[in-house]
């Protein structure tokens, strides 16, 4: 125990160690980083102090006090407070940004594909969308498609009503909307036991498909499972919901499913926005495909469709990924010009009218920064993780 | 995204300015040769730029009458159009260093915004504007109304409260500028518009067919309308707030604009000290002697300024109602000069 075994390489200084020097290096740029950041932070809190602005998180308990036109949870004017217009603001927000990355992937395939098209019409027709769309300021087309669509909708006392008390006019969409009571759960229990059946069905028909080479009919089976489970329980659970019609007053619509113009409005223009950038990261990654995969497709008899689907596009997907998440990502911050629109986004109600109501800049811009920053990070998160599962994987 | 980046880099100037609000912007004001004055932008008789840049209106005048004072020179102003919800925030940053903007004088803007309200230059209160043709005659009758309003103003509260305290039910549709808000009304989006009374009347003008439009009688609020200037420095606020006084003062003694240099030999002691003739008022507060001369006879006083942007000389046609002096039963009234 007394003799050191000295056998590694000679010893070196500490000073002159590459890898003691690196770690030293990164120590003190994170110090300074900090200490930069500690001053900013005592510096703003000093000078608002000195102001006499008022600062810190006191005012998300507080009454807020105003109205909002569309919230997904409770919310009311006289109850609701600041944190809780918050979250309406920030639920308004992801609504409108998940539906908005689900249809704006599918224009963006389906130009991007289109443009690729032998059908001259069709692939000039794609180009000049793509063209047209892509060198219009997003904030432009959001106020023709809001004038557009108010414009084309008739005058609530002239709306458009179909039966079944559904109404269409320039105050939104209105529909009968169930209210579920006791009971409901079980609908809602056999609608995730027939999506995960749906599942278990699918990797069991492509493990049978793999073996045998038999196709089983995936698309119709998961349907009945999807929809057909949760409709017998419904019915089995004795009708466990009752609609509510909406109603027409004497100057508005109430009750019911209300969809507001401005959301679609708002959702229009990410939509085909974010498409027409998207459709040209799909045409990238078709042509980033060599075209003989194409031609070897054709010589084992594969047609137009199937080529697409099983060949071409799994291998696209590699060069599509990456931008495409970049894509999801701008259709999520640009959603932030919805206050032009007039949809309750969390940058119109939270960074407008409680930061305007409390004037508490510092405090409220922080955490809708951190915010976005959250939702990007968990956007990036996900496709990175879905790039992984994707990739190529060499052998 | 332009919005959204100002609010931004506003909220970063707050936080990170070394150059906090002191006892320095009369010489920042002075060395800069130019106030830069906060305004509204796109209301008209309030502030609003023509399409050569030539901005008119009350609060325009008044930022003038700054310049004068300070300058002796009413056109020293830059003008920096603001919205609703961007006008503190570019006043704590520093941006501007008076917001002349029709901004309501509430208790928690005044304490916890870190400005000081200077006084009043409109009284206003806020009411609604509806189409003819739906035959409501009171606010009262708008149960259930769907009402678009411009975000960030204290208009948003009192909609929900008086909506509250008449148990009546409300729609409200916000956008971020009164242009927006009044082109979605004029489409036909919201029954009814509400803002400050006096902007109504000025709204009214843009819409496609204004005939078709009624203000309601109904003034829902008190709306004390003012120019504000930064917490901690009292030399500032003093002269902002004196150069009002002074266009007050000069419309009690009737002291105009066309008669001003005849008055400069007047023998009433109350004008001699409005005048500098007599005393050193203005430099009491950082000026000169002269100042109210210079604003006068540069602007105009405060009725002569009134009845041309939003009086009878104007297409607005506000009657001075309680914007009157004190003397003729209105509420504006002036701490003696002396």
């Amino acid at each position: 125990m007394s003799i050191a075994q000295d056998s590694g390489p000679p010893k070196v200084s500490l000073l002159y160690d590459p890898k003691v020097r690196s770690i030293a290096y990164q120590v003190i740029l994170c110090a300074i980083i900090v200490f930069l950041a500690y001053s900013a932070v005592r510096n703003a809190a000093e000078n608002l102090a000195r102001a006499k602005i008022a600062s810190g998180f006191g005012f998300w308990n507080q009454t807020a006090g105003f109205d909002i036109s569309q919230t997904l949870i409770a919310y009311s004017a006289q109850a609701g407070t600041y944190g809780r217009a918050f979250w309406v603001g920030l639920l308004n927000t992801l609504l409108v940004a998940a539906i908005g990355i689900v249809l704006a992937t599918i224009v963006g395939f389906l130009v991007g594909i289109a443009r690729l098209s032998k059908n001259f019409l069709l692939a000039k027709l794609s180009a000049g969308y793509v063209e047209i769309i892509r060198n219009v300021p997003l904030l432009l087309q959001l106020l023709f498609w809001y004038n557009a669509v108010l414009k084309a909708l008739p005058d609530l006392r002239d709306s458009w009503t179909l039966p079944g008390s559904i109404f269409l006019n320039n105050r939104g969409f209105f529909a009968p909307y169930p209210i579920f009571s006791s009971g409901a759960e079980f609908v809602a229990g056999a609608f995730v036991a027939g999506v995960i059946g749906a599942i278990a069905y699918a990797r069991w028909a492509k493990k049978k498909q793999d073996a045998t080479g038999e196709q089983s009919p995936v698309g119709l089976v998961a349907l009945g499972l999807i929809i057909g489970l949760p409709l017998i329980a419904f019915f089995a659970a004795g009708m466990p919901a009752t609609l509510e019609f909406p109603e027409k007053g004497r100057f508005n619509i109430r009750g019911g499913l209300e969809i507001l113009p401005e959301f679609v409005a708002l959702l229009i223009g990410l939509v085909f926005y974010t498409g027409a950038f998207i459709a040209e990261v799909v045409r990238a990654g078709i042509m980033a495909v060599s075209r003989g995969q194409t031609e070897a497709a054709g010589a084992v008899g594969l047609r137009t469709g199937p080529t697409l689907k099983l060949v071409v596009i799994p291998q696209a997907m590699r060069v599509i990924i990456p931008p495409l998440t970049n894509q999801y990502l701008n259709l999520t911050k640009n959603s932030s010009l919805a206050v032009f629109v007039g949809y309750p986004d969390l940058v119109q109600i939270f960074t407008g009218t409680v930061l305007n109501q409390t004037g508490q800049a510092v405090e409220v811009v922080m955490i809708t920064m951190a915010v976005y920053l959250s939702i990007s990070l968990i956007t990036s998160m996900a496709m990175n993780w879905y790039n992984a599962r994707i990739a190529l994987v060499e052998r | 995204m332009k919005r959204a980046v100002t609010t931004f880099a506003l909220a970063a100037a707050v936080a990170l300015a070394a150059t906090a609000a002191s006892a320095q912007t009369l010489n920042s004001v002075k060395s800069r040769g130019m106030v830069n004055c906060g305004a509204n932008g796109t209301l008209g008789g309030f502030g609003l730029p023509d399409a050569q840049g030539n901005w008119t209106g009350l609060d325009v005048d008044f930022c003038r009458a700054l310049a004068a004072a300070i300058f002796n020179d009413a056109g020293k102003v830059k003008f920096v159009a603001l919205t609703a919800k961007d006008r503190f925030t570019a006043l704590q940053s520093g941006d501007v260093d008076v917001l002349a903007r029709n901004t309501t004088w509430t208790s928690s803007r005044d304490t916890s915004l870190g400005l000081n309200f200077t006084g009043v230059n409109y009284y206003d209160g806020q009411g609604f504007m509806v189409r003819k043709a739906l035959k409501v005659n009171s606010a009262l009758e708008l149960n259930d109304a769907a009402v678009c309003v411009q975000q960030g103003t204290t208009t948003e509260l009192n909609l929900a409260d008086y909506f509250r305290a008449n148990k009546m039910k409300l729609k409200t549709v916000t956008f971020a500028t009164a242009d927006e808000a009044i082109k979605a009304y004029d489409s036909g989006r919201c029954d009814a518009f509400t803002t400050d009374a006096s902007g109504l009347y000025a709204e009214r003008l843009r819409l496609a067919k204004s005939d078709d439009h009624i203000v309601l009688p109904e003034i829902i609020s008190k709306e004390p309308l003012g120019p504000s200037v930064r917490h901690g420095d009292d030399q500032w606020f003093d002269i902002v707030k004196w150069t009002h006084y002074a266009m007050l003062t000069a419309e009690e003694l009737g002291v105009t604009k066309t008669n001003v240099d005849e008055q400069m030999k007047s023998a009433n002691p109350d004008v001699k000290r409005l005048l500098g003739t007599e005393g050193n008022y203005g430099e009491q507060l950082g000026l000169t002697k002269d100042w109210g001369y210079r604003i006068v006879k540069l602007v105009g006083n405060y009725g002569e300024v009134f009845e041309k942007n939003v009086g009878q000389g104007s297409p607005l046609k506000i009657a001075r109602g309680v914007n009157a002096l004190w003397t003729k039963g209105g509420l504006q009234y002036a701490p003696p000069i002396r």
